[in-house]
């Protein structure tokens, strides 16, 4: 019996540790999920839900007296309509600012990717420099130099572009300038990416193949660097339209966006429903608009 | 478009490259006949690519020209011209499916109806069906061929071919080889094809030009090159040569005497690139016979004896390498054609050779022997 027992083990042996091991394999996704999950779970999912919560709450109450959950669903057409202009301004202004962020932002990933050579690594940092120095540091500065003082206006004001009175500070053209410098940085990097990634011999196969240079950039990089484009909008549209820094430091209330509005719901009115449906609202419409977005552009790369 | 203008050849007229103080391509010129199938064959860095790039328009000549028929086509930017180039890396555009990728040259030239023409190009090349995938879908001889297929479609006038096949594996070049020389055949457009690839050179072309350091070192049919090479290097790049350092004084009637190592040789005269000063008697591998005996060699022949110091079987013919008395080792191929032994190793042997087999090349006064040594793979002509 021993003898018998000796024999089967070696030869059951090598058959035997794989079967824990895979199982050990196919567990270990999900332990390495669990942290960022966990992570997730409390400090986005929970507070999402009692944000939605608090979106259906009685609007009678108040912190003071508390609220009741009434299932209010009329808080989002109330908010809607007190609120619209601040919401459509808030897209308004983004996409002027996508898209001259877009006009700069594409010749400078290009430049770079492309035509940068060795200068390559100190002019990505230079793109990403400003953002060591905070947020609202930065856009402070703007103030500074669209003030009525600043030699900005000074000098459009002694070319007549601007009249005597003219002024940059305040108006939507520095709230729009503010979104477009700060968020730049993110619609350049991916765009950055894809057109480091293409190939210069396929531009010289479009150019063999008849292609003059406007037809090869036409035809092939831009093609080539959708998924850069799509995901650099994406980056930049989706904070710049829920931005309420630049319309305060910049803009008056006649600039104030949708960020503002909500901003001002829940630290100064102290209207929590209304600032939970306001934000709810922002959301839907930016999923809204970057799902059909994404379904026009059509790049499974993406999704 | 591009085929209605009047065909014609092409030739390079002192054409130049240089980057910098590198000069790539120096002083170049020659025909290409057309609808001829020309091979630049050379070493990596020799200035074929360049040469190639520079008729295709993506790279600038320093100086010279390229003429297609009477028209000087070297400022012509690359999408004027009449040329299409297969790009060694294919370069085949990833975001569209092979249906479009072979329709892109057409459709640049604003020609709407492309189809017919796409499906007719993709059956020549053996890819009915395939228009919808993607590159990425195919396997590398079929990217190949869809390159192929995208250059020969606009009709040029001349097709440039830069080491198209260097990246498929040995078999597949072999048929690819075939494939392309039965295109060529069909569509009679010149190709001026690229390769470091002397076999590939010789299956294909019908013209070689070996190309050394930016100039040509010899131009003709395969054959001529290969029987009756110019210069020592060509005579090692294509195939493998033993090459004997020697003197030689001059014509004697028909012949040329050599004095090589102690031991009088002749080489027929028409087969002398030079007749006096420092020579190379060479012959190649394939053409030196052993024999046990010295009495066994035919009384034409000439020979010099050694020992046999390795042998490799590789099937169709065994390789020796035998050891002169001067030390230097002559490589021999013997055709496994008969029924007897092979030689042994430390075996000492007469290698001889008809001199109808031999020829002299030039030789820098003080360049010694040179054989090449035993390759893996079975050289020219004995292999396939």
């Amino acid at each position: 019996m021993t003898a018998l027992a000796h024999v089967s083990t070696p030869a059951g042996e090598p058959a035997a540790p794989p079967t824990p091991r895979r199982g050990r394999h196919r567990l270990l996704p999900y332990l390495l999920l669990l942290p960022g999950a966990a992570w997730l779970l409390v400090f986005f999912a929970l507070p999402l839900l009692q944000l939605a919560a608090a979106s259906l709450y009685d609007p009678s109450g108040s912190l003071a007296t508390g609220y009741a959950m009434t299932w209010a669903f009329g808080n989002y057409p109330a908010a809607l309509e007190q609120y619209w202009p601040q919401l459509a301004r808030s897209f308004g202004y983004s996409a002027i600012a996508l898209v001259l962020a877009l006009l700069m932002g594409y010749p400078l990933a290009y430049g770079i990717a492309q035509k940068a050579g060795r200068w390559k690594n100190l002019l990505l940092v230079a793109v990403v420099a400003p953002m060591f120095t905070s947020f609202l540091v930065r856009t402070l500065a703007w103030k500074t130099i669209l003030s009525d003082n600043g030699w900005v206006v000074g000098l459009l004001r002694d070319v007549h572009l601007l009249g005597p009175d003219g002024r940059l500070l305040a108006t939507p053209f520095a709230v729009i300038l503010g979104l477009t410098y700060n968020f730049l940085p993110f619609l350049v990097l991916p765009l950055y990416a894809s057109l480091e990634r293409l190939d210069p011999r396929l531009l010289e196969a479009a150019s063999d193949l008849y292609a003059s240079p406007l037809r090869a950039f036409q035809k092939v990089t831009l093609p080539l660097s959708m998924p850069g484009v799509i995901a650099g909008t994406l980056l930049f549209f989706i904070p710049a339209t829920g931005d309420y820094i630049n319309a305060e430091l910049l803009g008056t209330p006649n600039e104030y966006m949708i960020g503002n509005v909500i901003d001002s719901a829940f630290l100064v009115r102290l209207d929590y429903p209304q600032g939970a449906a306001l934000s709810f609202l922002l959301m839907a419409a930016i999923l809204a608009i970057v799902f059909g977005y994404l379904r026009k552009a059509g790049t499974e790369e993406v999704l | 478009m591009a085929s209605e203008t009047p065909a014609g050849d092409l030739r390079l007229a002192n054409l130049t490259k240089r980057f910098g103080v590198f000069t790539a391509v120096d002083d170049l010129s020659l025909t290409i006949p057309q609808g001829s199938f020309f091979a630049l064959l050379g070493a990596s860095g020799c200035g074929k690519t360049t040469t190639l790039r520079m008729i295709a328009g993506l790279e600038e000549p320093t100086s010279g020209q390229v003429l297609l028929g009477d028209r000087d086509i070297a400022g012509l930017r690359p999408y004027k011209r009449p040329v299409n180039t297969v790009f060694q890396s294919y370069a085949l555009f990833p975001h569209l499916d092979i249906h479009e990728n072979v329709a892109f040259g057409l459709r640049r030239r604003g020609i709407r109806q492309v189809t017919d023409q796409v499906e007719r190009m993709l059956a020549l090349v053996q890819l009915d069906g395939y228009g919808r995938r993607k590159p990425a879908q195919l396997s590398g001889g079929q990217q190949q061929r869809v390159a192929l297929a995208r250059a020969l479609i606009n009709h040029p006038q001349v097709l440039l071919l830069d080491e198209p096949l260097g990246a498929l594996d040995l078999k597949l070049r072999r048929q690819m080889q075939i494939e392309l020389k039965r295109i060529q055949t069909e569509v009679g457009i010149t190709f001026v094809h690229v390769t470091h690839d002397q076999e590939e050179a010789m299956t294909m072309a019908d013209t070689v030009a070996v190309m050394n350091a930016g100039r040509i070192e010899q131009l003709g049919a395969p054959a001529d090159l290969y029987e009756y090479p110019a210069t020592a290097f060509v005579a090692n790049f294509l195939g493998q040569s033993n090459l004997l350092a020697g003197e030689a004084s001059g014509r004697a009637g028909d012949e040329v005497p050599v004095t090589a190592h102690g031991s009088r040789f002749a080489v027929p005269a028409a087969r002398a690139r030079v007749d006096h000063g420092p020579v190379f008697l060479g012959v190649r591998p394939e053409k030196l016979h052993l024999a046990a005996d010295p009495g066994a060699v035919p009384g034409a022949h000439q020979h010099l004896g050694g020992v046999v110091t390795d042998a490799s079987y590789v099937g169709v013919s065994t390789q020796y390498l035998v050891r002169t008395a001067w030390g230097s080792e002559l490589s021999v191929f013997v055709a496994n054609s008969g029924v007897g032994g092979r030689f042994a190793l430390g075996t000492p042997v007469t290698a001889h050779w008809d001199p109808r087999h031999a020829f002299l090349l030039p030789r820098e006064p003080g360049e010694d022997d040179q054989t090449a040594p035993l390759l893996d793979e079975p050289p020219v002509g004995v292999g396939s």
